[in-house]
């Protein structure tokens, strides 16, 4: 029985990939596991492993040629085995092609009413058969309320979406507005690491109005300067126990900021487009610039680890991500993310969502500042963070709040040890 | 008001004009001595004249031909096809004549004429006597076409018609002749080119004309018990036509059933639909049906031809269908 | 069938000596032949410049059909014909400028530059028109007799159309009708003895066209040489009296012959008929036997011919260059002459 070796997606967001290397020649005997080929996804070099046991008969895709996901590049299968059939549907795209709806050929039909009483209309469609199918009247009306006609069930034939159903989602936005307001409880229920919220009527007008009006994801920028004095100050303590103590600034601020995650589930969220997902575990991503280019990897429950492994961490990930070493699973699923460029002088920038996250923290460069405090002018370790903030997600005063918790933490820095 | 027949509508919108303009002359098979193959020319030899109710030869491209002649040369005749089925033999007449004397004269010679008769199926009367022509005769430029449903509309048209400068296309009901009406007393007109609202509904047009009329108010009668209320659009006129009151009916209810006598392909449902469609079409909350006769030429045996005619189950079941209540 | 059919002649009667008449009318007579002949040559030569589009029908060799009949007409009866129309036109009294305009699609056309060729139209000679459709104006004609005698006036109309029309049911329709309501209408029908290309022996069942009035009690039939213009003259004058005084309708045919082809896009001869009997009609062409008579009767000299041929040319230079000056319709006047906004 042969095995069809396809490119496989190796990465979440991976739609083709380079066969950077055969590890094997044609010919080699193969068992399933072993590693056949390279392959270089959108972020990393990825391994392709077989997934049947025979001889590797066809290497269909060269080395340094790059074929889209689910491509045929190789064959396995037993010596004598006839591959003629197989290979020669190799130049055909082999992912699964979602027919077109049947329904929609056969709605039309429907619309002429001769000598007979007119046909019942078809019943209504797989939401996954195609593009969302709507009157033009209901489409006026969504795009007037600020509607996602993808979220709307219709209920006409085909599955078509009506008026009716239009104004049923616009009414029933009052109803689960209130659900959104009941949110820190509900989230704080145990055992479970995410809580789904349907988007509520006001969620999807914000989300559609704003969207529309600055791109694919509503940012908005919120500016505040911390004082880091105390934090700066925490840090030499720290350092000038030993080695194994030394903490950087940027560690301070990961966990400030995972801290404070855990108590503000509103801003650690993901847009999934239909809904929300808020988070009961903190992921943090950490922006880390490397020589291809940006990767943001992840450390997981990040609120939950003390400042010691998170320093160890951070330091790890970003080392091996400079080596192109990390594996997807090590810089996917972030539900936040940090992005420090203190480091090189500067003072004060906006970083662009990770999305589906909802929420990116910028953080500036630390400066010594003037400033007053009861009535004094001093100089002080100041910070300027701008976090960006998903408006589909998050409103202004909710991200002001967290900004509010995360300033307390830097600037009493002991409450990270409560 | 006195509740009069189609019938007696018509002879008064005839009377009441030949007695205001002697210019107005009625010429047709058996429209004189005999009263008129359906009666509405009843009385008028008597009262008029045979100079001015001429009994033709069964001749209808001749007389037709006669009438566009006596127009050009300053009559007003209205000219009776005994019925429209017979017309045909006349449309050379109709076409490229009246319809297009004042274009090709470059604006000189207006041709001020009634043709009218009875247009649609009666009962039984086989393929060659039951079609209706509304769309073959609105489709030329150059003549007018209407078509009453009622007494009042058939008085208060026809009385324009024959006022009206131009070569209009009068399509009476052969069922109609037959049907009563309130016709008020005093002398009134209903304008070329207006629609009238027969019904008054937010859930769903009916744009229909003639004896469809009819047919559309018995629907919405009948569905206001089930609390659906359809707005009837008769267009009484079909060219040219209001396609205003079209809009703004189609924009208040946001589905439409185009209800017609005639045939499917071409017909006035698929010039209503076009106008729809174009002006209306971020209104609209379902695809617009239409209700016609079957394509096939009017059978002889009741039951076939039963089957064959758009009516009020038909255009309910369109108007459900429109309204997703199926 | 065993009856054969006699090929009509253009000759009525045995060939006479052409007569001449009063000097001062066949002057008038001889001018109006000669400008539609030169007119046409006029149109001919436009036609072949690009200066005229579609289709257009010459009337060279038909003149004294026009000529003879409507000099018996008052101003206000009406004359309606077909679409061989530009001579009747002229004749009638439409301004030669006003028929090349039309012609040639211009504003200042008779018709406004819409009707064209076949269509020319002039309310103010009572030229009810150029009709396009074989025998379609027969019963428009009946028309205008019917309305002429419902207001009891004593006008006639003249209905000019081919030998093809007998053969088709509006004329029959019209001519029942005008003959049962007697109304005064002089039906003439010009046998130029080809319906196209189709001879008139193959396609009317009987030999003598004028006949067709047999069928219609107190219609007369009568048949004249139409390439005698005085015989046309006076064929026309006693049939218009009739319509005239005893409201009566008559049929007359008229025999002339086309010098050119039926349109513009077939040859003149070779295909339907032969270059001998085309040379054998042109040797009757009513307007050069009509200026031989009258030189040989010293009724006109060769001088005064000369200064009339200069006299016609010039009118049609003129008719040339005002069409040719004449703007296009603007495009404004597209959607105009559709309806009338007007109630009586």
């Amino acid at each position: 029985m042969a095995t069809k070796i396809f490119m496989e997606a190796l990465s979440p967001t991976m739609e083709e990939g380079r066969l950077v290397k055969w590890n094997m020649p044609e010919g080699a005997a193969v068992k399933s596991g072993d590693v056949l080929a390279e392959v270089e996804t959108d972020k990393a070099v990825m391994e392709l492993v077989a997934r049947g046991n025979g001889i590797l008969r066809r290497q269909l895709v060269a080395e340094g040629v790059t074929a889209a996901v689910g491509t045929l590049v190789g064959v396995i299968a037993a010596a004598d085995e006839d591959i003629a059939a197989l290979v020669s549907g190799a130049a055909a795209p082999t992912a699964a092609v979602t027919p077109p709806a049947a329904a929609a050929s056969a709605a039309p039909t429907a619309t002429s009413t001769t000598g007979a009483p007119p046909a019942a209309p078809a019943p209504p469609a797989p939401a996954s058969s195609g593009p969302t199918r709507s009157s033009p009247l209901a489409r006026r009306l969504a795009r007037e309320s600020g509607i996602d006609l993808g979220a709307v069930a219709g209920s006409g034939p085909a599955g078509r979406v009506i008026k009716r159903d239009v104004e049923a989602a616009v009414s029933g936005g009052g109803a689960t507005a209130s659900a959104i307001r009941r949110l820190p409880s509900a989230i704080g229920a145990a055992g479970s690491e995410y809580t789904d919220q349907p988007l509520t009527q006001i969620r999807k007008t914000i989300a559609k109005r704003l969207a529309e009006s600055i791109g694919p994801i509503p940012t908005f920028y919120l500016t505040a300067e911390f004082d880091m004095t105390r934090a700066v100050e925490m840090r030499a303590a720290m350092v000038a126990q030993g080695e194994e103590y030394k903490v950087s600034v940027n560690d301070i601020i990961l966990k400030a900021v995972a801290t404070a995650l855990a108590a503000h589930p509103e801003v650690n969220a993901h847009w999934l487009g239909d809904k929300i997902r808020f988070f009961n575990r903190v992921h943090l991503g950490m922006a880390v610039a490397t020589d291809d280019g940006l990767i943001v990897p992840v450390i997981f429950d990040a609120d939950r680890k003390g400042l010691r492994a998170i320093a160890h961490e951070s330091r790890e990930l970003a080392a091996r991500a400079r080596e192109r070493k990390l594996k997807p699973e090590e810089y996917t699923g972030s539900t936040f993310s940090v992005s420090n460029l203190g480091m090189m002088q500067i003072d004060q920038f906006t970083a662009i969502i990770n999305p589906p996250e909802c929420g990116i923290l910028a953080i500036g460069a630390l400066d010594d500042t003037p400033v007053v405090v009861d009535g004094a002018l001093v100089i002080r370790k100041r910070m300027r963070v701008t976090m960006s903030c998903d408006h589909r997600v998050i409103d202004g005063a909710v991200g002001a709040r967290f900004l509010l918790d995360l300033r307390r933490m830097l600037e009493n820095p002991l409450m990270l040890v409560f | 008001m006195p509740i009069i027949t189609y019938r007696e509508a018509l002879n008064q919108a005839l009377r009441e004009e030949m007695a205001r303009d002697d210019r107005v002359y009625i010429m047709g098979e058996e429209v004189g001595v005999y009263n008129g193959a359906y009666k509405v020319t009843k009385g008028l030899l008597e009262e008029f004249g045979e100079n001015r109710v001429v009994d033709s030869p069964i001749a209808e491209l001749g007389f037709a031909g006669i009438g566009v002649g006596s127009a050009m040369a300053g009559l007003r005749p209205v000219i009776e096809f005994m019925t429209w089925n017979f017309a045909l033999l006349a449309i050379d007449q109709v076409v490229n004549s009246a319809a297009k004397m004042l274009y090709m004269s470059g604006g000189q010679f207006n041709v001020p004429i009634v043709f009218r008769g009875p247009n649609g199926a009666a009962l039984q009367l086989g393929a060659q006597h039951s079609q209706a022509f509304e769309s073959w005769l609105a489709h030329i430029p150059g003549i007018k076409v209407v078509s009453p449903g009622t007494p009042y509309d058939a008085k208060g048209l026809l009385k324009s018609a024959i006022r009206d400068d131009n070569p209009v296309v009068v399509l009476e009901g052969e069922m109609l002749y037959n049907t009563k009406g309130e016709v008020p007393d005093h002398e009134y007109l209903i304008p070329l080119g207006k629609a009238d609202r027969k019904r008054t509904g937010t859930d769903c047009s009916i744009i229909t004309s003639g004896k469809m009329a009819l047919v559309a108010m018995q629907v919405a009668d009948l569905l206001a018990k089930e609390d659906i209320h359809i707005d009837v659009i008769d267009l009484l006129t079909i060219r040219p036509m209001d396609v205003e009151a079209i809009y703004e009916s189609v924009r208040k209810t946001q589905r439409a059933v185009v209800l017609e006598e005639g045939w499917e392909v071409c017909g006035i449902g698929a010039q209503v639909v076009d106008y729809i469609q174009r002006e209306c079409f971020d209104h609209l909350d379902a695809p617009v049906l239409r209700v016609h006769q079957a394509d096939v030429p009017m059978p002889y045996a009741k039951g076939l031809e039963k089957i064959a005619k758009p009516d009020v189950a038909k255009t309910i079941a369109a108007v459900k269908q429109v309204m997703y209540r199926t | 069938m065993a009856t054969t059919k006699k090929k009509t002649s253009i000759k009525c009667e045995p060939v006479a000596v052409r007569t001449v008449g009063d000097p001062a009318l066949d002057r008038e007579l001889l001018q109006s032949m000669l400008l539609q002949r030169r007119f046409e040559e006029k149109v001919g030569e436009a036609y072949a410049l690009g200066k005229i589009g579609g289709f257009c029908h010459l009337y060279i060799g038909q003149e004294a059909v026009s000529t003879g009949i409507i000099a018996q007409l008052r101003p206000d009866d009406y004359v309606i014909g077909t679409y061989r129309d530009h001579g009747q036109a002229l004749v009638r009294g439409v301004a030669p400028r006003a028929v090349m305009a039309e012609l040639f699609g211009r504003i200042d056309g008779c018709s406004r530059g819409k009707g064209g060729s076949m269509h020319m139209f002039d309310r103010h000679t009572n030229f009810l028109g150029g009709h396009g459709i074989v025998g379609s104006h027969v019963p428009l004609a009946a028309g205008v007799g019917f309305a002429i005698k419902y207001r009891g006036g004593d006008q006639v109309i003249v209905c000019f159309m081919g030998d093809s029309v007998v053969n088709i049911g509006a004329f029959h329709e019209a001519l029942n009708m005008a003959a049962l309501w007697k109304l005064p209408v002089l039906f003439v029908i010009e046998n130029n003895r080809y319906g196209m290309g189709t001879p008139v022996e193959k396609a009317a069942a009987v030999d003598d066209l004028s006949r067709r009035a047999d069928g219609y009690t107190g219609m007369d039939g009568i048949v004249v040489d139409g390439m005698d213009v005085h015989a046309v003259c006076e064929a026309a004058a006693r049939a218009i009296a009739r319509a005239r005084t005893e409201s009566r309708p008559s049929l007359l045919e008229v025999r002339t012959y086309r010098f050119r082809g039926h349109s513009m896009s077939d040859a003149v001869s070779g295909t339907y008929r032969s270059k001998d009997e085309l040379d054998e009609y042109q040797s009757y062409d009513p307007i050069f036997s009509l200026r031989d008579a009258m030189v040989l009767a010293s009724t006109m000299t060769v001088a005064e011919w000369e200064a009339l041929e200069a006299e016609v040319a010039a009118t049609v230079q003129d008719a040339w260059d005002f069409a040719d000056a004449s703007p296009e319709p603007p495009p404004a006047a597209l959607y105009e002459d559709v309806l009338v906004d007007t109630t009586s």
